[in-house]
């Protein structure tokens, strides 16, 4: 287990005449919450095991707008943009990565019209796309045998259409991967999106991440996995609910893949 | 023979003057539809014109998101279909009727009007037991979607009209053709044709067996009904449609056509906020300087939804074309957990407030405020709030309509019109302004997780 990580800022990186290959676009769940934080570093170690060139923005990041669009208000949304856009081209930055659906669809969907053309991938197609090259080798580890279920964060699935990368990877672990009642198009959200995360719910008779997290426990898995970290939290919260914490642990895929991978 | 003939005549202006009336209440009415769904905002939708072609294809003719669902989706099929076919023998009702003419077709077509006929009938036959079905499913089986709150009342009875209306027409469709194919094999029908039978698939055998035994005068009494009955019906419908959810059959198509075809996570950036937030952004600019002389200071426009002539046109048109078939409803995720929302009831507040909107401005003049708006007097704040953002309605919906676009536009005047946003929401977007994050950390401790263990 090695637990040093290299992760140069962009900054960094530039004043060594250097560009990075790609932006690890960390997101604000992914630089400040606590879970969060975790997913974060598994994806450096997976990055820095496939000695994949990358570099963060830093102190210079700052929230896509996403919550704020959705929220309904457009100017803080654009506001954001725009000096996201400004730091993203001051650094002629191409190739973004995020480990965020909600970071990802904002990046790739609304920023080119505000002038900011990138390409933008999910950390799982990133992930993917290091195993076809062949950087990136996994073995099933502790996984081996195990039963997982995915859990399609709306702003991957429905708003993007990406249903497999995160699958393809989970198969790569030689586990039993197992479908909930409602998946992929038909997945039901976590409860978290359309800035839900940052309230409390309307009145109701159920929470949304409690129906969510019954369909999972349905198919009593070993582990619940994520692509998102707002999913994630409201997961864990669902399986603290019904008390199955022991026997049901909520991971981000990225976890997953670098824990077989003994990071 | 005079007695016939004045029969006849009568019978022919009383159809020309129905036909006349039908066309012209229904023109009236596709006037009335296209300015209503003209009040709402500029969208353009005219680009990638082969891939619109191929979505309304697929969508709405192949009904492609309704087969997700087999056994409704084929059952609806049989319905539309016969609808659509049955359509296509309106042209000899028309001429028929015009010219006192019995089955104008049969003869110069021959055996295709055989086949044409029989494909009627026996879709006739599918479509009847498929409506049976939706009358039960509608009515006893009591399935979830069709008695949430918003389907009581004129919804609900309007489900059920068409259903009866549809027995309706295939019971004078086969009281027509059953009854002439007896009359023919006494020798007796109207019809210019050689031989004793029509041949239809359904009415050859069906109409011995239930009008057999009846005397000629009953038979061609009944004949007429069923003509009549049958083109009453028709013209009936063509005219409900535009009052109906069942616009649908018409409007699936252009709506299907318009779909948004930007990856559904996308929402649309306001121009007029983009433009605002690009000054603040330009050192240059000068917010004091006059616009050029001569140039009328525009009013500024709205940010957001407050009533449906500050939705988009596709808006309108979506609310037209829902079905009320509730699938965005069963998919939310707010609605499942018992919220007031329901994707459903905002496509139908939608087109309710637009027909009230429109017929103001008709009768009492463009500028008429009845003081209500769709935001408020028909949907709540409540349930705009409760809405995750999720897709799942647009997914669901078999007609491509994207209630989803309605709740954020609405979503956005509450914020930047009149502020009334929940109190975390407005404490999460001050620290996104402040912090940029939305909570409250410093952004000079973003990077503090490197160095953490
Ligand atoms: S996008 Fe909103 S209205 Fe549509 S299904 Fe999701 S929560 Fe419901
Ligand atoms: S919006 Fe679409 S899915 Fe919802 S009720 Fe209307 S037609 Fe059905």
């Amino acid at each position: 287990m090695s637990n040093s990580i290299s992760v140069p800022t962009v900054a960094q990186m530039m004043a060594n005449g250097e560009t990075p290959e790609i932006l690890f676009w960390v997101g604000c769940s992914g630089s400040f919450d606590d879970r969060a934080k975790k997913i974060t570093k598994a994806i450096v170690k997976l990055l820095n095991k496939c000695e994949v060139k990358f570099a963060v923005l830093g102190q210079e990041e700052s929230c896509t707008g996403d919550p704020a669009k959705r929220a309904g208000n457009e100017f803080t949304f654009m506001m954001q943009a725009m000096q996201n856009i400004q730091v993203l081209d001051g650094y002629q930055i191409k190739k973004i990565v995020t480990a965020c659906p909600h970071c990802f669809n904002t990046l790739k969907n609304e920023y080119p019209e505000l002038g900011g053309n990138y390409d933008v991938i999910h950390h799982t197609q990133l992930l993917n796309a290091l195993i076809r090259e062949g950087r990136l080798k996994i073995e099933g580890g502790s996984f081996k045998g195990k039963k997982i279920t995915f859990h399609d964060p709306c702003y991957l699935g429905r708003a993007n259409e990406e249903y497999e990368a995160p699958r393809e990877l989970l198969q790569k672990l030689d586990a039993e991967l197992v479908e909930m009642k409602r998946s992929k198009s038909k997945g039901l959200c976590c409860g978290a999106g359309g800035a839900q995360m940052f309230k409390e719910a309307e009145k109701g008779d159920k929470e949304v991440n409690v129906e969510r997290t019954e369909d999972a426990l349905e198919v009593k898995p070993n582990y619940i996995a994520t692509g998102c970290p707002f999913c994630n939290t409201m997961m864990t919260d669902g399986v603290k609910f019904f008390e199955k914490e022991n026997e049901t642990a909520v991971l981000d895929v990225a976890e997953m893949i670098a824990n077989a991978s003994d990071l | 023979m005079n007695l016939i003939f004045g029969i006849s005549m009568v019978s022919i202006i009383v159809f020309a003057v129905l036909l006349i009336f039908t066309f012209s209440f229904f023109g009236w009415n596709v006037v009335k539809v296209k300015n209503n769904i003209s009040m709402g905002k500029p969208l353009d939708r005219s680009d990638r014109k082969k891939e619109r072609l191929k979505t309304m294809l697929l969508v709405a003719f192949g009904q492609k998101k309704m087969f997700q669902n087999i056994l409704p989706a084929v059952l609806h099929f049989f319905i539309y279909a016969a609808f659509v076919i049955t359509s296509t023998e309106l042209l000899e009702i028309i001429v028929d009727g015009l010219t006192g003419s019995h089955r104008f077709f049969a003869d110069s077509l021959g055996f295709f009007y055989v086949i044409v006929i029989s494909t009627i009938e026996l879709l006739s036959v599918l479509a009847f037991i498929a409506t049976i079905v939706f009358l039960a499913r509608r009515n006893l089986l009591k399935v979830p979607r069709f008695q949430m709150d918003e389907m009581t009342g004129w919804p609900k009875l309007d489900g059920n009209i068409i259903l009866y209306l549809e027995i309706l027409l295939i019971v004078c469709i086969f009281t027509m053709n059953g009854t002439d194919e007896v009359l023919l094999n006494r020798g007796l029908s109207h019809a210019h044709i050689e031989g004793t039978s029509f041949g239809f698939a359904v009415s050859s055998f069906l109409g011995p067996l239930i009008f057999g035994g009846m005397e000629t005068d009953t038979l061609v009494v009944l004949e007429r009904i069923g003509w009549w009955g049958h083109l009453i019906m028709v013209f009936g419908f063509l005219n409900y449609l535009p009052y109906s959810k069942h616009f649908h059959i018409l409007l699936a198509f252009p709506n299907t056509y318009f779909s948004n075809l930007n990856q559904k996570g996308q929402f649309n950036n306001l121009s007029n906020v983009k433009k605002e937030v690009e000054n603040m952004f330009d050192p240059n600019f000068d917010p004091y300087v006059a616009p050029p002389e001569g140039e009328a200071i525009a009013e500024p426009e709205r940010f957001g939804a407050k009533d449906v002539q500050d939705l988009t046109w596709k808006s309108l048109m979506d609310a037209y074309t829902c079905t009320e078939c509730g699938r965005c409803s069963s998919a939310c995720p707010a609605n499942q957990t018992g919220k007031k929302l329901s994707p459903r009831k905002i496509m139908m507040d939608t087109r309710d407030r637009m027909v009230e909107v429109g017929d103001n401005r008709r009768i009492k003049g463009k500028d008429y405020d009845d003081g209500k708006s769709l935001l408020g007097d028909y949907i709540t704040q409540e349930e705009v709030w409760a809405c995750t953002s999720c897709n799942a309605c647009v997914q669901e919906c078999p007609v491509n309509i994207d209630p989803l676009s309605i709740i954020v536009d609405l979503r956005r005047y509450l914020v930047m019109e009149e502020s009334k946003v929940p109190g975390e929401l407005a404490t999460m977007l001050t620290n996104i302004e402040n912090n940029g994050a939305p909570w409250q950390f410093s952004p000079a401790d973003r990077a503090n997780w490197i160095n953490e263990e």
